[in-house]
């Protein structure tokens, strides 16, 4: 392979884990928002996006397109479950502690997972058949294509339903003032119910849709999580935006450095990068410097 | 601070101040009533209808609307959008509806719109909608308050010090807000330090002191009362 086409390769794949890095940040920023939780379990969904897929495509043989949809409602019912199980009856609790819980409910579900899909890896056959496409010398994975659409559509999706939308407004309204909100007669439990929510079919799209490609297997789930709050953090921490962009850019050098330098910093690739924000500019690159007083963090 | 002992009534279409010293439990009162902190003892009936246990979010359906003394306004949205969403008790779309963007939704969404500048027109704020709702001088970003608290349509509005660091002619200005506020039929009930404002615009005072009801009265009444004097001050109250 020579050099250009070397790079089209490293920067499909980049494109392709970034845009899981951005769903799951994207994840991140929701839930933050809504609760100023940081959900340490978001990996967790991408997980069981994944493994349920598997489960019903190959176990019950339901056709893919019908399974997809399916998983994601069942995901999005085990956000749902998590949220009035684990988070809603401790609201008296400290913010720091909820985020010990969501430490707690990130191991419980990987030993769910475990329990029920043992410790191997599962694939998935990818959505559509076909052969991978050439393009400047690289082969690119049809499935890469609904990886990259799912996730912009979703992004898409996101943007219209918090800029437009009145609920999304009220999310928002929740994400500025918690109290205030309360007050305009928005329900603000129903809020943080809303954002496990969709958290949870973020996590599912993104975990369904990868699978194909990378293989999904009960501990996945931390990893994700962590490369998608370096996303969510780089990216200013509550700007959905920013965290989409900074997943792909997180996505993108670890591609990079993988194939350039070795694939056995890859992982520590997202971490030096969080280290460097935290430490240079701590309210990521694209958040102000008076939003990044406010954080709690 | 706690309530102890503390009980009156609030007629429609007029305006009721509670006064006292600082730490009374004033705020406190309007955190009760609004659902903010949970309620020991006692009764808080609205409209013939017993509230005293609703949570905060159920006040803005049944026509109660409130301000805050630290201001609370949502920093990160526009001054048009932050009334937009003190619309949102009036909503009537469903999540569905709002995202397929269904007619009717549209329709509500161009009133809402319409509404939210038609209440900016009144204060002359216009000009300023869409700029950062915390980017607006002190008295503006009050008066904002005002305006989300009436998007919600309230029957019965409470003010939080209103006049609280704003100037004399920024505090006439609120009195005369206050004024056109009970015009449209709107009861208020008022918390204030600006002694020139209470006696100006109040119907009736509560005196409230370490939780406790000390006096009620129309203004020129609860002025003359040793009691109130002597918890302000321990003297003369200072009228300027």
């Amino acid at each position: 392979m020579d050099l250009q086409s070397q790079i089209v390769q490293y920067l499909v794949t980049g494109l392709t884990l970034g845009s899981i890095y951005a769903m799951v940040g994207l994840g991140f920023t929701i839930i933050y928002n809504a609760t100023g939780i940081i959900n340490l379990a978001q990996g967790e969904f991408v997980m069981f996006g994944g493994l349920i897929m598997v489960f019903l495509t190959a176990t019950l043989r339901i056709p893919m397109f019908l399974a997809f949809f399916i998983t994601l409602a069942l995901v999005t019912v085990i956000g749902i479950i998590y949220e009035r199980v684990f988070i809603n009856p401790l609201k008296q609790t400290s913010l720091i502690t909820l985020i010990i819980v969501t430490v707690a409910v990130s191991i419980f579900f990987r030993g769910i997972a475990m329990f029920i899909w043992g410790k191997n890896p599962y694939s998935l056959p990818p959505f559509s058949s076909g052969k991978p496409i050439m393009f400047a010398g690289a082969a690119i994975l049809p499935q890469i294509f609904w990886v990259l659409g799912l996730s912009l559509l979703t992004v898409i999706l996101m943007n219209l339903f918090f800029n437009r939308t009145i609920t999304g407004k009220a999310m928002s309204a929740c994400a500025g003032n918690r109290l205030a909100a309360s007050l305009m007669g928005i329900n603000v439990s129903k809020m943080i119910l809303l954002s496990f929510a969709l958290s949870a079919t973020l996590g599912a799209i993104a975990g369904a849709s990868i699978t194909p490609i990378a293989l999904m297997e009960y501990d996945r789930g931390p990893l994700l999580a962590l490369k998608g709050f370096c996303a969510a953090v780089l990216g200013g921490l509550g700007l959905g935006t920013g965290a989409v962009v900074a997943g792909f850019i997180i996505g993108i050098i670890e591609s990079f450095s993988a194939g350039f330098i070795s694939s056995g910093f890859k992982d520590a690739i997202a971490l030096i990068i969080l280290i460097l924000v935290l430490f240079i500019k701590p309210s990521g690159i694209f958040g102000s410097e008076e939003v990044g007083k406010v954080k709690q963090f | 601070m706690a309530i102890v002992d503390l009980s009156f009534e609030v007629e429609p279409g007029r305006i009721k101040s509670i006064i006292g010293p600082n730490g009374a439990g004033k705020t406190t009162l309007f955190n009760l009533i609004t659902g903010v902190h949970p309620v020991s003892g006692g009764q808080i009936v609205f409209q013939g209808k017993d509230i005293t246990h609703q949570k905060p979010h159920y006040g803005a359906g049944i026509g109660i609307s409130r301000t805050f003394q630290t201001i609370e306004l949502f920093g990160n949205m526009n001054v048009l959008e932050n009334i937009m969403v003190g619309c949102h008790s009036r909503f009537k779309s469903g999540l569905l509806a709002s995202g397929l963007r269904l007619p009717r939704m549209k329709k509500e969404e161009a009133e809402i719109y319409e509404n939210s500048m038609k209440l900016l027109g009144r204060v002359g704020l216009s000009s300023k909608a869409q700029l950062p709702a915390s980017s607006l001088p002190l008295g503006e970003q009050k008066t904002l308050e005002i305006l989300r608290a009436l998007a919600t349509e309230p029957q019965l509005l409470l003010l939080d010090e209103p006049a609280a660091g704003l100037n004399e002619s920024e505090t006439d200005g609120m009195s005369e807000l206050i004024y056109s506020i009970r015009d449209q039929g709107i009861t208020i009930l008022l918390v204030e330090h600006d002694m020139r404002l209470i006696m100006k615009v109040s119907d009736e005072i509560v005196v409230v002191n370490y939780g406790q009801k000390i006096a009620e009265g129309p203004p020129d009444v609860v002025q003359s009362d040793s009691l109130v004097i002597e918890a302000y001050l321990g003297g003369e109250i200072d009228y300027a």
